[in-house]
C-alpha cells in the first residue's frame, strides 16, 4: 500500500499507540498536518504557543504516564526553539520523540529559508537523531526512534523530515521489532555483584539508599519499599525522585544536596554505606566530593553505565534497570539472612536510626510565622494539606521549586514534575500542561515562581483552548528570588537585576486569557484562595503575594560541602567570607 | 584532557555503524567535554556498513574510562576497545616533499632507506617520500631530514590492530607459561628479539 511520507508519519505514530501529539505548524511540516486534517484518529493535537512548550508539554505528559511524549514542530526557528526542551529531557531522561520539520532534501546545506542544521543542533542534547532522507526509511526510523527513546537510560530522539520526503510515496509497511546491533541496554544486573552488594549491606550499620530519578523511571518504587523496610535503611531522595518514597514513612529523610535537609546530608556524610539506585551524584547533590560520604563503601546501581564512577569513585557498581536489581537484591538479602541479623547488627542500626531521627527533629524544613507577610513555605504546606499529597506537582525553577521538594508531603511516584537537570524557568506551565493531558483525572497544580511563569505564560491560552483544570499558584515574590538569595548571600548584598515588579497583573493576565484569576495578600487569605481555585472547575491562576525577603534554607554554598550547609540567613560575617571565598554560580 | 597525575597517551579503536554523522557524534563527544583527540583516522572494515576508528586520546585511567563509557553510549557505537591494554601493532603514514639539492640527494636517498621510505616523486630540487611505521619512527626520521628542509608534511594519524587472535592477545613472553622448558624458549625469544632490534633497518621495532 503506498502512502505519502506525511501519512506515514500518523500511522507510525499510531502503530506506536501515540495519542497525543504537542506541536505548532509551519511550511515544512505542513504535509503532515495537511494529513492530519482528515486522519481518521485517535490522535489529537495540542497546539502551543511556543516550541520550547511543545517539548516540555511532551516531557510532563512522558513523566506522569510512564508513555513517550511526542512533539512536532516545523523547521528552522521552531526547531531552535525546541531545543531547550531537548536538553532538559536529555538531563532529566525523558523519553520523548520530538519530529521536525527539514527544508526539502536539493535544498538542505543552501541556508533556504527557514533551514538550520537540525540534526547538527540537536545532537549534543538527544539520545539519538535522524535526518530521514527517503520516505521508505520513515517507518523504521520512527520505529528506532521510540525503541531508543523508551529503552535502557530514557532519552529524548529527535528525527528530522525534510519536506520532500513528506510529500513522496512509499510502501509503508510498519517494522514489527528493532534490531539495532550497537545498542543493547542491560537490564539484568549481574548476580555476582548484586550478591557482593548484599553482603556489603549485610555488614552496614550505618547505610543509607541515596535514590534518584531512574528508580521513578524504572517503576521501582514499590521494590524500594520492600528494600527499605527489610533492611531498615533510611532513605534520601534526589529532587528528580520526589515521590519516589512517601514522605511521611518513617524512613523518609527527605531531599538531599543543596537545599536538602540537614538530616539526609548529615547521614550521607556520616554513612559506612551509601546505595546509590538511580542517582547520577550531580554536583547539586553531592557538593564539594571529597565530603561526600567519605567514610562509606558505595553501591551505585544505574542502568548507565557512563553514569557510574563518573563524579565518585564506586566500589560495588550494578548496571541494570533498578526494579529487577533490587527485586535480585531483596532476595539475596533474604538468603543472607537479612530477615534476622545478629542481635548486635540490630542495635547498631537502631542506634543509627535513633541518630537520623535526632538530627531531623533538631532540624527539620521550618520557617517562622508571619502574621502580615505569607511566607512561602506555608503556601505549599497548604497545598499539601488540601490535595492530601495526592495532586501532581509541577514547579518552575527557584526558590519556589525548592520549597515545594522541601514541604510538600510527597505520596506517589509520577507526581512530582521538576526541571532537575537544566534547571528551566518556564518549565511549568508547558510540563503541567502535559501532566493534565496524561492524567485528566489528577489535580495538576503547577507552583511556580513570577519569573518563571513568565517565560511561557503564553501557554495560558492553549490551557484554556483545550480547558486542562490546572491550578497555577504563583509564588510572587516580586523578582528573581534565588538569585536575589545568591546575591545576598555569596555576593555581599550586592543586589542586580533581579527586580520584577514591572509584571503584569497576574489575576488580570489569567482573565484576558480566560482563566479564572484570585490573588492573596495576607496570610489568612491563602487557604481561603487555595480551596476556592480547587473548587472552581477549569484552569486558575492564583497570585500570591508572599514575602521577598524569605530565604531558601539549608542551602550549601556551590562548591561547598554539604556538611557544612547553611541552616539560617548567614551573618555578616559569613557572608564575608563567603563573598572572598568567591565559590560563585 | 586533564593533565592529572598518571595522564598517557590511549590508542582506542571504535567500531561504529558505517552513517553519516557518525564521525561528528565521536568528535562532538570529546569537544562536549574539553578533551583533546590527538588523532583520528577513520576508514571502511571488511564489512562495508561498519566503519573502524582509531582515536589517540591522552588521559589518566579515571578520564580514559569515562572516554570509553561515553563512546560506549553512543548508539551508533558497536564496539570499543583500548588496544592500549592489549598487545598491538600502530602504524601511521606520513607523506613530505623535502629539498632535494644536488649535494643533499644521496644522504636523503640513504636516510630514506634505512627508515624504508620509498620514494614517490622526484623532481629536480625535491623528492617526495612516503613512510610508515608507529610514532617514534616517524619522528626519527622527519628530524633526520629536517636539516635539509622539508617542504611540506602530512601525517594521516594512527592505526592500530590488535595482534594475533583475540585469544592469544597477551604479551609473547606470557604466552610462554609455566612448562618445563618454558625457561629455554624465554631465552630462545629474548635473543630473537635482541636481534631483531639491533637490525638497523627495524627503527621502529618497539612497538
Ligand atoms: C531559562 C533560565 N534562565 C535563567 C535561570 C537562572 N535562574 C535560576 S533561578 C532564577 C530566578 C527564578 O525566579 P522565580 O521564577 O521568580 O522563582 P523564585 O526563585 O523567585 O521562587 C534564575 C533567573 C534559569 N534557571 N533558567
Amino acid at each position: 500500500m503506498k502512502l505519502s511520507g506525511a501519512r506515514i508519519v500518523l500511522e507510525s505514530l499510531k502503530r506506536e499507540g501515540v495519542d497525543v501529539v504537542f506541536g505548532l505548524p509551519g511550511g515544512a511540516v505542513l504535509p503532515i498536518y495537511d494529513a492530519l486534517y482528515d486522519f481518521p484518529g485517535p490522535l489529537r493535537h495540542v497546539l502551543v504557543r511556543q516550541e520550547a512548550a511543545a517539548g516540555h508539554a511532551a516531557e510532563g505528559y512522558a513523566r506522569v504516564s510512564g508513555k513517550v511524549g511526542v512533539c512536532m514542530v516545523t523547521s528552522g526557528p521552531a526547531a531552535t526553539n525546541l531545543v531547550t526542551a531537548l536538553q532538559d529531557a536529555y538531563m532529566d531522561s525523558m523519553p520523548i520523540v520530538a519530529f521536525t520539520g527539514q527544508v526539502p532534501t536539493h535544498l538542505i546545506g543552501n541556508d533556504a529559508f527557514q533551514e538550520a542544521d537540525n540534526v547538527g543542533i540537536t545532537r549534543p542534547c538527544t539520545k539519538h537523531n535522524f535526518l530521514v532522507k527517503d520516505p521508505k526509511d520513515i517507518a523504521p526510523t520512527i520505529k528506532e526512534a521510540f525503541y531508543i527513546a523508551s529503552t535502557g537510560r530514557p532519552g529524548p530522539v529527535h528525527v528530522d523530515l525534510p519536506k520532500d520526503i513528506l510529500i513522496k510515496q512509499a510502501d509503508f509497511d510498519y517494522p514489527e521489532t528493532v534490531h539495532l546491533r550497537s545498542y543493547n541496554p542491560t537490564y539484568e544486573g549481574h548476580p555476582g555483584q548484586i550478591r557482593k552488594a548484599a553482603k556489603a549491606i549485610m555488614r552496614a550499620r550505618r547505610a543509607v539508599l541515596y535514590v534518584g530519578g531512574g528508580v521513578i523511571a524504572s517503576d521501582a518504587a514499590a521494590e524500594l519499599m520492600e528494600l527499605a523496610q527489610l533492611t531498615r535503611i533510611p532513605v534520601t531522595t534526589t529532587v528528580m525522585a520526589m515521590g519516589a518514597f512517601p514522605s511521611d514513612h518513617p524512613l523518609s529523610m527527605g531531599m538531599l544536596g543543596m537545599h536538602g535537609g540537614y538530616a539526609p546530608n548529615m547521614a550521607v556524610y556520616n554513612s559506612d554505606l551509601l546505595i546509590a539506585v538511580g542517582a547520577r551524584f550531580d554536583d547539586r547533590v553531592t557538593g564539594k566530593v571529597e565530603f561526600f560520604a567519605p567514610q562509606a563503601e558505595i553501591i551505585h546501581i544505574d542502568i548507565d553505565p557512563s553514569s557510574i564512577s563518573k563524579n565518585i569513585k564506586v566500589h560495588i557498581p550494578i548496571v541494570g534497570d533498578a526494579r529487577r536489581v533490587l527485586a535480585k537484591l531483596k532476595g539475596f538479602l533474604l538468603e543472607e539472612g537479612a530477615g534476622d541479623p545478629p542481635a548486635a547488627t540490630r542495635e547498631a542500626r537502631d542506634s543509627w536510626l535513633r541518630q537520623v531521627l535526632q538530627w531531623q527533629t533538631k532540624h527539620p524544613f521550618r520557617y517562622d510565622w508571619d502574621d502580615e507577610l505569607i511566607k512561602p513555605q506555608y503556601v505549599i504546606e497548604e497545598v499539601s494539606n488540601l490535595t492530601r499529597g495526592e495532586a501532581i506537582i509541577v514547579t518552575g525553577v527557584g526558590q519556589h521549586q525548592m520549597w515545594a521538594a522541601q514541604h510538600y508531603r510527597f505520596r506517589h511516584p509520577r507526581h512530582w514534575l521538576t526541571s532537575g537537570g537544566l534547571g528551566t524557568m518556564g518549565y511549568g506551565l508547558p510540563a503541567a500542561m502535559g501532566a493534565q493531558v496524561g492524567r485528566p483525572d489528577r489535580l495538576v497544580v503547577l507552583i511556580d515562581g513570577d519569573g518563571s511563569f513568565v517565560m511561557n505564560s503564553q501557554e495560558l491560552a492553549t490551557i484554556v483552548e483545550n480547558q486542562l483544570p490546572i491550578k497555577t499558584v504563583i509564588i510572587n515574590n516580586g523578582g528573581h528570588g534565588m538569585v536575589r538569595q545568591w546575591q545576598d548571600v555569596i555576593y555581599g548584598g550586592r543586589f542586580c537585576s533581579i527586580d520584577l515588579s514591572a509584571s503584569p497583573d497576574f489575576v488580570k493576565l489569567a482573565e484576558a486569557y480566560g482563566a479564572v484569576g484570585i490573588r492573596a495578600i495576607k496570610p489568612n487569605e491563602v487557604v481561603p484562595a487555595l480551596e476556592k481555585a480547587f473548587a472552581t472547575p477549569g484552569p486558575v491562576v492564583v497570585d500570591v503575594m508572599v514575602d521577598k525577603d524569605e530565604y531558601c534554607f539549608p542551602m550549601v554554598p556551590a562548591g561547598g560541602a554539604n556538611k557544612d550547609m547553611l541552616l539560617e540567613k548567614p551573618n555578616k560575617e559569613v557572608k564575608a567570607k563567603a563573598a572572598k571565598s568567591q565559590t560563585g554560580f | 584532557m586533564q593533565n592529572g597525575q598518571g595522564a598517557r597517551k590511549h590508542t582506542i579503536a571504535v567500531l561504529v555503524e558505517n552513517k553519516f554523522g557518525v564521525l561528528s557524534r565521536v568528535a562532538g563527544l570529546f569537544s562536549a567535554r574539553g578533551y583533546n583527540i590527538e588523532s583520528l583516522s577513520v576508514g571502511e572494515t571488511l564489512d562495508p556498513t561498519v566503519s573502524r576508528m582509531t582515536l589517540v586520546v591522552r588521559g589518566d585511567e579515571f578520564v580514559i574510562e569515562q572516554v570509553v563509557k561515553q563512546l560506549h553510549k553512543l548508539v551508533d557505537v558497536i564496539k570499543v576497545i583500548d588496544l592500549t591494554k592489549e598487545n598491538h601493532v600502530e602504524r601511521e603514514l606520513v607523506l613530505m616533499r623535502v629539498n632535494a639539492e644536488p649535494q643533499h640527494r644521496t644522504e636523503i636517498l640513504r636516510t630514506a632507506d634505512i627508515f624504508r621510505a620509498k620514494v614517490v616523486d622526484v623532481t629536480p630540487t625535491t623528492f617526495t617520500l612516503e613512510v610508515t611505521g608507529d610514532e617514534s619512527k616517524l619522528d626519527a626520521i622527519i628530524e633526520l631530514l629536517r636539516p635539509v628542509g622539508i617542504q611540506e608534511l602530512v601525517r594521516t594519524g594512527k592505526v592500530a590492530i590488535a595482534r594475533g587472535s583475540k585469544t592469544a592477545r597477551r604479551r609473547p613472553e606470557e604466552r610462554l607459561g609455566k612448562g618445563p622448558d618454558a625457561e629455554r624458549r624465554r631465552r630462545e625469544l629474548t635473543n630473537q628479539l635482541d636481534e631483531q632490534s639491533r637490525d638497523p633497518r627495524v627503527v621502529g621495532f618497539a612497538d
